[in-house]
């Protein structure tokens, strides 16, 4: 080991300590090599900016005098459905519901003009959001409806806890049949019409840490503008797929459940999506430091788009059927930011809705906050389920 | 040679009239259509970029209010809005005369106003809801 957490956060404290993005990094170790450059750098930033479905936001709601019990009631956050399954005040809302009468895939494809995500967006704008609650009343919470506009300024908690974030590499879709499809990786049109991917490749923070050496439960994080915290593998973490030489994962791996401050957010990086014909979900900024305890992680810092690599799949068939024999082909990173990539003898144009230009500047900005020193690293309390066998957690 | 974009209004009964052909022909301009919405028997509209002498459109616009339709000018407007637009790149394979670009290395989204026909089809694939267009002001 070069260096713990320990030193490196004496030396952000001391305001010596040197810290490069995922992408600039790559220029330093291609200059200077690992070793020198594990020597000379203690911290390395990464960054994403990606639709996430399962996001959501927990909130405590101040009791009016006469109290009411939203638990085994119904509470609605500008018409949207909160979850009010838990104690009279607490609610959370997902970033995917949408209003009960909202017409949905009635008249495909539907438009999905809000939701969840948008109440989200809207409270951490600093808007009102209209909670409408019913209650059965109870001698203790007598109330038997609510319906009043609150802001942050009426909850006591207002906690973002998203079960499922930042995928460790992606699918990349395409559609091969005949009529254009929509689904949550976009607009897929028919006969290879377009490609879609969803990762910020060389500045992602697991495909920085493919092996989970650094990032784990504990891990302290840039979340949607605030501070937050890796707080569990997200859900269908699934560590064992085939990887590169190098530790890469070459499919959907590693997911994170996080969670932070609403409160200290901001609407620039947590941002509402209408997909049409799909449905409504919220952008989340996330950004994770890499401490470079050592060589290897160095030497996993390092990665770039092209050893990058990721399975393209059909969604009009494949995905949604389990019908057709798996992925079509392997692309890198590299591949799929020249804006097109080759495909059963076609040059199909590429996009995608991860933004490497808000990925870039989360990377930024955490370099920036610790530098200032305003963002110490944690260790992990406990590591992620790995390749190689994780804890038991 | 000047290019002009119009929206031609039919009126129920100037709608089987072969316009975009006369233009063409008798004009020797170069058409366009950029939107169309011609139903017999219904009021239309047309909207259209045509290139050609000056002279020539000016002749050719008189000749179509002979037919009793109205011809206004097109205040379109497409817009990116710029606190919404994230620079995901999903509209790029959308748009077909590559309005909308990205500079690869910042990796910033752009919109050239000049290359944009208006056809909309960055509209429904931008799920941050950044673009948008109307046409004559509705």
């Amino acid at each position: 080991m070069i260096r713990s957490i320990e030193e490196i956060n004496q030396k952000i404290r001391e305001g010596r300590v040197v810290v490069y993005t995922a992408e600039e990094i790559i220029d330093v170790v291609r200059e200077k090599g690992v070793s020198a450059a594990a020597k000379e750098v203690d911290v390395v930033t990464t960054g994403t900016f990606s639709p996430m479905c399962s996001s959501g936001a927990y909130f405590n709601i101040k009791q009016p005098k006469i109290k009411i019990k939203m638990g085994g009631g119904t509470a609605y956050l500008d018409k949207v459905p909160a979850y009010a399954g838990f104690a009279a005040a607490d609610i959370y809302i997902g970033a995917t519901a949408l209003p009960d009468r909202a017409p949905r895939n009635a008249r495909h494809p539907g438009e999905f003009p809000f939701g969840g995500a948008h109440v989200i967006e809207a409270l951490v704008s600093g808007k009102k959001v209209t909670l409408t609650a019913g209650a059965y009343g109870t001698d203790c919470y007598p109330a038997l409806e609510r319906d009043e506009e609150i802001g942050f300024e009426d909850m006591n908690e207002a906690v973002l806890f998203n079960p499922r974030n930042c995928y460790q590499n992606y699918n990349v879709a395409v559609n091969l049949s005949d009529k254009t499809i929509y689904t949550y990786m976009g607009v897929l049109r028919p006969h290879l019409g377009n490609v879609n991917y969803c990762s910020a490749g060389q500045l992602s923070p697991l495909l920085n840490d493919p092996l989970y050496r650094t990032i784990g439960i504990g891990t302290r994080i840039f979340l949607g503008g605030g501070k937050g915290y890796v707080v569990w593998p997200g859900t269908q973490h699934n560590p064992n797929v085939p990887r590169t030489e190098a530790g890469a994962p070459k499919k959907p791996s590693g997911t994170l459940a996080v969670m932070g401050d609403l409160k200290k957010m901001s609407p620039a990086w947590l941002r509402a999506l209408s997909f049409i014909g799909y449905g409504v979900t919220l952008a989340v900024g996330i950004g994770i430091p890499i401490p470079i305890l050592d060589e290897d992680v160095m030497k996993h810092v390092s990665v770039t788009d092209a050893e990058l690599w990721a399975p393209v799949v059909d969604y009009s068939r494949d995905y949604p059927y389990g019908e057709g024999g798996g992925p079509l082909a392997e692309v890198t990173y590299a591949q799929l930011k020249s804006g097109h990539i080759e495909l059963m003898g076609k040059q199909v144009p590429t996009g995608a809705f991860s933004s490497i230009l808000k990925a870039r500047e989360i990377a930024g900005i955490l370099k920036e906050w610790i530098h200032k020193g305003t963002f110490e690293l944690t260790s992990k309390v406990a590591s992620l389920p790995g390749a190689k066998g994780g804890e038991d957690l | 040679m000047i290019t002009r974009k119009v929206i031609l209004r039919f009126p129920p009964e100037a709608v089987e009239e072969p316009v975009t052909y006369r233009l063409v022909k008798d004009y020797g301009l170069m058409v366009n259509i950029l939107r169309a919405s011609i139903h017999p028997g219904k009021k239309g509209r047309l909207a259209l970029s045509v290139t050609g002498d000056e002279a020539d459109l000016d002749k050719a616009l008189a000749y179509v209010r002979t037919l009793g339709i109205e011809v206004e000018p097109m205040a379109e407007d497409i817009c990116r809005i710029e606190e919404r637009c994230t620079s995901c790149t999903a509209c790029i394979p959308a748009c077909p005369t590559h309005a909308l670009d990205v500079d690869r290395v910042t990796w910033q989204v752009s919109l050239d106003k000049d290359k944009c026909i208006l056809c909309g089809s960055c509209i429904p694939v931008c799920a941050y809801k950044a673009m948008e267009i109307t046409y004559d002001g509705s």
